[in-house]
């Protein structure tokens, strides 16, 4: 019943840390990496 | 059962997920707002096709970024997978885990002896139905090994992206940048085969992902999902949640009778009737299907069982 209880729990404290997220800007942060070519990612530097 | 359905799962994903065709066609990446979604498995967004970002890439994004102290947003997004599927998105929504159980499946690297059992990844049946050839499982060194990804998600992803920084307090993508053989797979090489001016900026750094790669694949012919069990620190975030997770496996203690096919079977190398949430556990189903007995459950067949009963009651009453 605990670990239920926990699922749920987290759940909605993941839901809350998107939304806090977005309204911090990290979406568009997030937006602004993977919109563009990510040299380092690709191995070019 | 699963064995069966898995690599179509993984496929049809893989498609849906990495779906941006006019990528491939002109060397360039989808910019729609999508991308502003992580999704599960570690997909690179600099991959021409994905219509997503990478959870791995953008958590760094955030922290390299020199704003954030914590990516809020990202870690909502790794905790929300994480506490639903745990590492069933390891076994079913990852792209490069895909790539790696296919390169398993390339019938050479089989170990010497014969009668030994094997897995269902693994492949090669004598006639008599019996199997004679089996692939190894585990690189020398396996239960040290697997807490390495641990490290390389501590350092590589978060520590040094956030502490090694230039004047203007920005970091690098340390993962992305010197491990990653996903981003190296399936976004440098395609992006550097379609566009011309990035091949003349190819130099050094290239050169080492290419050899991770390079390894990364010839081991994955070799030995069951290196990449998963040793380095991906994805797969080490949500084997954290595999014990708490909705989707979880159960062993029936009255019915197991402990014989061991489970861990034969798996390629992850578990004691599943010891150990059936272990933080290793891929979710990949080969242990149900191997189980004789029919021990082994997940919570998913748990509920539809119980869901089903329950409207048979309602109509019978």
């Amino acid at each position: 019943m605990k670990l239920r209880a926990l699922r749920y729990i987290l759940l909605l404290a993941s839901a809350a840390m998107i939304y806090a997220g977005i309204t911090t800007g990290e979406a568009e942060t997030v937006f602004r990496k993977a919109a563009y070519i990510c040299l380092e990612c690709i191995g070019i530097g | 059962m699963s064995s069966k359905i898995r690599p179509v799962f993984q496929a049809v994903w893989t498609a849906l997920t990495n779906g941006y065709v006019r990528g491939f066609m002109e060397g360039k990446i989808y910019q729609g707002e999508s991308k502003k979604l992580c999704v599960p498995g570690l997909n690179c967004y600099s991959c021409p096709g994905a219509r997503f970002a990478c959870p791995i890439g953008s958590l760094q994004a955030v922290l390299d970024s020199g704003q954030y102290r914590i990516s809020l947003y990202v870690l909502g997004f790794m905790a929300a997978f994480g506490v639903l599927l745990g590492r069933f998105v390891c076994g079913w929504l990852c792209p490069f885990g895909f790539v790696q159980d296919l390169l398993y499946k390339i019938p050479i690297g089989y170990k010497k002896g014969a009668g030994q059992r094997k897995g269902p990844e693994a492949g090669g049946k004598s006639k008599d139905g019996c199997t004679s050839r089996v692939k190894r499982k585990n690189l020398p060194g396996h239960k040290y090994l697997i807490y390495l990804k641990y490290v390389i998600l501590a350092f590589f992803v978060v520590i040094l992206p956030m502490t090694v920084t230039n004047f203007m307090g920005m970091g690098d993508p340390w993962f992305c940048k010197y491990v990653c053989p996903s981003g190296t797979l399936l976004a440098g090489i395609p992006m550097l085969i379609m566009n011309e001016p990035l091949r003349g900026a190819i130099g050094a750094l290239f050169s080492w992902k290419t050899f991770i790669l390079v390894v990364v694949v010839l081991l994955s012919i070799w030995y069951y999902r290196p990449f998963c069990k040793y380095l991906c620190p994805l797969g080490a975030f949500y084997g954290f949640f595999n014990k708490a997770a909705f989707y979880r496996l159960n062993v029936n203690e009255d019915k197991c009778i402990k014989c061991g096919k489970c861990q034969s079977a798996c390629g992850m190398d578990i004691k599943t009737w010891e150990n059936p949430n272990s933080m290793e556990c891929i979710r990949c189903g080969d242990c149900k299907t191997a189980c004789p007995t029919g021990a082994i459950t997940s919570s998913m067949e748990e509920l539809i069982r119980e869901l089903k009963s329950k409207g048979s009651k309602e109509v019978s009453s």
